[in-house]
């Protein structure tokens, strides 16, 4: 691909400050039309930043950018847009308040004087099925689980006919089947011409999808590669600047008493008759496909949601009725949605981290210095990288907000742990420091369980998995039962896993 | 602190403007005397701003404070004029007429409160409500006239609004109580934090075991204990309660909130930002009135040009931290 081809779409020399701070330095790019081209980078590298100046939401403070060859300075998104550049954001762009329908047609509404209410659901209806999503184009985005609402973004985007397509970590709330789903459509469309532009942490994806790759790191790009020239090793190794191994660490072996016991409990309307025990110093794993209820269960079970049957804590029943009455019995849990559920993203790490804890803090007056230190602490625990310690968390990093939060998490010190999605959009260098971090956790008797829907994750972490299908407990794997074929055959049902593995 | 912007200094440079306009319009304006009318002024408003500041940072609304001043005085008027036949002028009846202000301003917080958290109905929509509903029960109460002190009650509780120490009147000195109080609470304690958590997503603020409910609850009935308290200085002013005492001071109060700088959409609160959004609303009527160069009449356009640049101006600091 040399100079033959006019890109669709480059950087020359560009660079990005925030303030003082640089956080692009002069970067060149280019973007061929039906070429994949993949982004890798670690939290913070800079990613987001060159997508949004791509896309036209950022202006570069030097530098250009070109459409076609020319110089193409995009004023906003919509006026990018407009010349066929569409971006996936990291972060939802989804009105909550509108349904489906209206936000894929928003800003384009279809009819002429009064709006086409049933073309427009009709086409929406027509790009959730060919997304095989099965929401119904009337449901309202903020009902929707986030697998759902970035399934809308994508059909959103799709809808675009866009020239060039941007997708900031699209797949890191996807679950495998739905990956899948967007493989096709990124494969359809690379073969239509479009210019297609990715960036996932789940370097197995880029293996498998990029013609063309770039590492960033810290703001700079320091490798490109065509297919087949770099391993996974090779670039988590260029992506962190240092070779990277054991990502897990080993499994542990002796644990504690049981500190709890679950049996009978039940999270209506889904969930259904669960009982498990969880022993001190151990990790167990939660799979299951988005909707089988395992977010409904944790949140069951830190009294986030009405729910009844027997919860014993050391063995003496207990009533939660409340998550501080969870934190009174040493639970905390993490939830999965970061942006709505998990950080205030207008104010700054300070409040974040210590919102949950708060009491600790003075009382009644809180001291500010307390504060500080909790975050100077958890800054270098969980090395949290923030160009300025004031700043709003929205403006951190994907990876660095996830971070922010885990330490938010961690901060009460809980016995037990649940983990909804651990890693979400954290870099491999990062993920192994979040596993060796919580693997050291449970060797000091933490009992942690993790909910994941990444599937090396939850194999290479647990030290037993429990597989959750329907709102029900499918199965339970221990020791050396642990394995892909076996998680896989649990998740989709004995009798369904034959056809999961031929459309796969 | 970067937040030392224009949107944070805005008000208090206009504040500080209109001080130099005013004095160098008019000789008296920097006098003792109208100082201290002017602050007297703004101590019911500014109180009662104070509260606001907590219910609009935690996300909320109340419209009915006008309202329910109104209510607090004709309450407290027929309690004192009740039970002087038994009691006698004396401190015990003005205790009684102290307590009844705090109690039923806290009950109306309550009310207003509860609706909003247990029956979980729009805080616009339950306060528009109750808005009404203290309005007419005063005018049915005073029988569509006016609720009238015994005199010498009256003379009585007189120095509650007119004396003080120091030559600093009563008001004053409680105004500035309660806007450090509020100032601490907001900066200093978990309570103000909260509420600021609250109403940035009060979804985070539940899964961060926060008692969203009963925090939100919190503010609404700190606002009317705020309500009885500024009606505990009002009464001795006048010594009488009609349907229009109190009027269009929802609005005053909740414009103090926004030119002083707090979010209307909850989320950042400044109770300090709020004592210049009401000072700088008071100057503008005591200037009016001192100097001959507009009609005093003009008074509320001035003021709905300043909340309007005052919203602007927020505006612009959003536009620019966002991306
Ligand atoms: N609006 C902003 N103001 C200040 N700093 C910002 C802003 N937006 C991004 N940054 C900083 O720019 C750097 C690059 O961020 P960016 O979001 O592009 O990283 P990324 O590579 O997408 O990371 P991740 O994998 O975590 O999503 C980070 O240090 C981030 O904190
Ligand atoms: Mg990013």
């Amino acid at each position: 691909m040399g100079d033959a081809v006019t890109p669709a779409l480059a950087l020359k020399d560009v660079t990005k400050s925030f303030g003082p701070i640089e956080v692009l330095h002069g970067i060149d790019f280019d973007l061929h039309p039906g070429e994949v081209h993949a982004l890798i980078g670690e939290n913070g590298a800079g990613k987001s930043t060159m997508m949004k100046i791509l896309g036209g939401f950022l202006e570069p403070t030097s530098g250009q950018v070109l459409l076609d060859g020319a110089p193409a300075p995009f004023r906003s998104g919509p006026e990018a847009e407009a010349r066929g550049v569409v971006v996936i954001h990291q972060e939802f762009n989804l009105a909550q308040d509108l349904s489906v329908s209206q936000n894929i047609w928003l800003g384009r509404e279809m009819g002429r004087f009064f709006l086409d209410h049933k073309a427009m659901r009709h086409a929406t209806q027509a790009l959730l099925d060919q997304l095989e999503c099965r929401v119904s184009p009337d449901a309202r985005v903020h009902d929707l689980p986030v697998s759902d609402r970035q399934m809308v973004e994508i059909a959103k985007a799709l809808s675009r006919n866009a020239r060039v397509l941007i997708m900031d970590e699209p797949s890191a709330v996807l679950t495998s089947h739905e990956v899948q789903v967007l493989f096709r459509q990124i494969e359809r469309l690379r073969a239509a011409g479009v210019a297609l532009l990715y960036t996932s942490h789940r370097l197995e994806e880029v293996n498998h999808l990029a013609d063309r790759i770039t590492v960033l790191r810290d703001g700079a790009v320091v490798r490109r590669a065509l297919r087949g020239e770099l391993t996974e090793d090779c670039m988590a190794t260029a992506m962190v600047g240092r070779d990277l191994k054991d990502i897990y660490p080993p499994r542990r072996s002796d644990f504690g008493p049981v500190v709890l016991e679950v049996a009978d409990f039940a999270v209506p309307p889904l969930v259904e008759g669960i009982g498990f025990s969880l022993r001190r110093g151990e990790v167990l794993g939660i799979s299951g496909l988005v909707g089988s209820g395992r977010t409904e269960l944790a949140e069951g079970l830190v009294g986030l949601r009405p729910h009844t049957g027997t919860l014993r804590r050391n063995g003496a029943p207990v009533t939660l009725r409340s998550l501080s009455d969870a934190e009174d019995h040493g639970l905390a849990y993490l939830t999965e949605d970061r942006k709505e559920r998990g950080l205030l993203l207008d104010k700054s790490l300070r409040e974040n981290l210590t919102l949950s804890t708060l009491k600790r803090f003075g009382s009644p007056f809180l001291s500010r210095e307390a504060e500080e230190a909790a975050l100077g602490k958890a800054i270098q625990d969980f090395d949290i990288r923030a160009p300025k310690r004031d700043m709003a968390v929205g403006n951190l990093s994907g990876g660095n907000q996830q971070k922010l939060l885990l330490a938010k998490t961690m901060l009460p010190e809980p016995q037990i742990v649940i983990i909804d999605e651990p890693t979400r959009g954290i870099d491999i260098g990062t993920k192994s420091q979040i596993y060796h971090f919580i693997d050291r956790l449970a060797r000091e008797g933490l009992s942690v369980i993790v909910i994941s829907s990444d599937m090396p994750e939850i194999l290479g972490l647990s030290d037993r998995i429990l597989v959750m299908r329907q709102g029900r407990v499918a199965g339970v794997l221990e020791g050396a039962a642990i394995t892909e074929t076996a998680v896989v055959r649990l998740v989709m049902g004995t009798s369904e896993s034959e056809k999961a593995s031929e459309n796969a | 602190m970067r937040n030392l912007s224009l949107s944070t200094l805005g008000p208090l440079a206009a504040l500080i403007l209109l001080i130099v306009l005013g004095a160098s319009l008019n000789d008296n304006f920097l006098s003792a005397a109208n100082i201290t009318n002017v602050l007297a002024r703004s101590a019911f408003i500014g109180m009662i701003a104070v509260g606001m500041t907590f219910v609009i940072t935690s996300g909320g609304l109340d419209l009915s404070v006008g309202s329910m001043a109104a209510f607090v005085a004709g309450m407290v008027i027929l309690a004192m004029n009740a039970l002087q036949p038994q009691l006698g002028v004396g401190l015990p009846l003005a205790l009684i007429g102290i307590g009844t202000a705090l109690a039923v301003g806290l009950l109306a917080g309550l009310a207003n409160g509860l609706l909003v958290t247990r029956v979980g109905i729009e805080p616009f929509i339950v306060t528009l409500g109750t808005m009404g509903i203290f309005r007419s029960l005063v005018t049915w109460l005073a029988d569509g006239g006016t609720l009238s002190l015994d005199f010498a009650m009256r003379e009585y509780i007189g120095p509650i609004y007119y004396g003080g120490i120091f030559g600093i009147s009563w008001p004053i000195i409680t105004f500035a109580l309660v806007v450090v109080i509020g100032e601490i609470a907001m900066r200093h304690t978990r309570f103000g934090r909260y509420a600021e958590a609250i109403g940035s997503n009060d979804k985070v603020a539940r899964y961060s075991a926060v008692r969203v409910e009963r925090i939100r609850l919190m503010t609404y009935v700190f606002l009317g204990l705020l309500v009885g308290l500024a009606t505990i200085l009002y009464v001795p002013r006048l010594g009488s309660a009609s349907g229009s005492t109190g009027l269009l001071w929802e609005l005053e109060a909740i414009a103090a909130v926004i030119i002083g700088g707090t979010a209307l959409k909850g989320g950042f609160g400044r109770v300090w930002g709020t004592v210049v959004g009401v000072l700088i609303l008071s100057l503008i009527g005591n200037i009016l009135n001192l100097a001959n160069l507009v009609s005093p009449y003009l008074n509320g356009a001035i003021q709905g040009v300043i909340i309007v640049l005052a919203v602007v101006l927020q505006r612009k600091k959003t536009s620019a931290e966002g991306r």
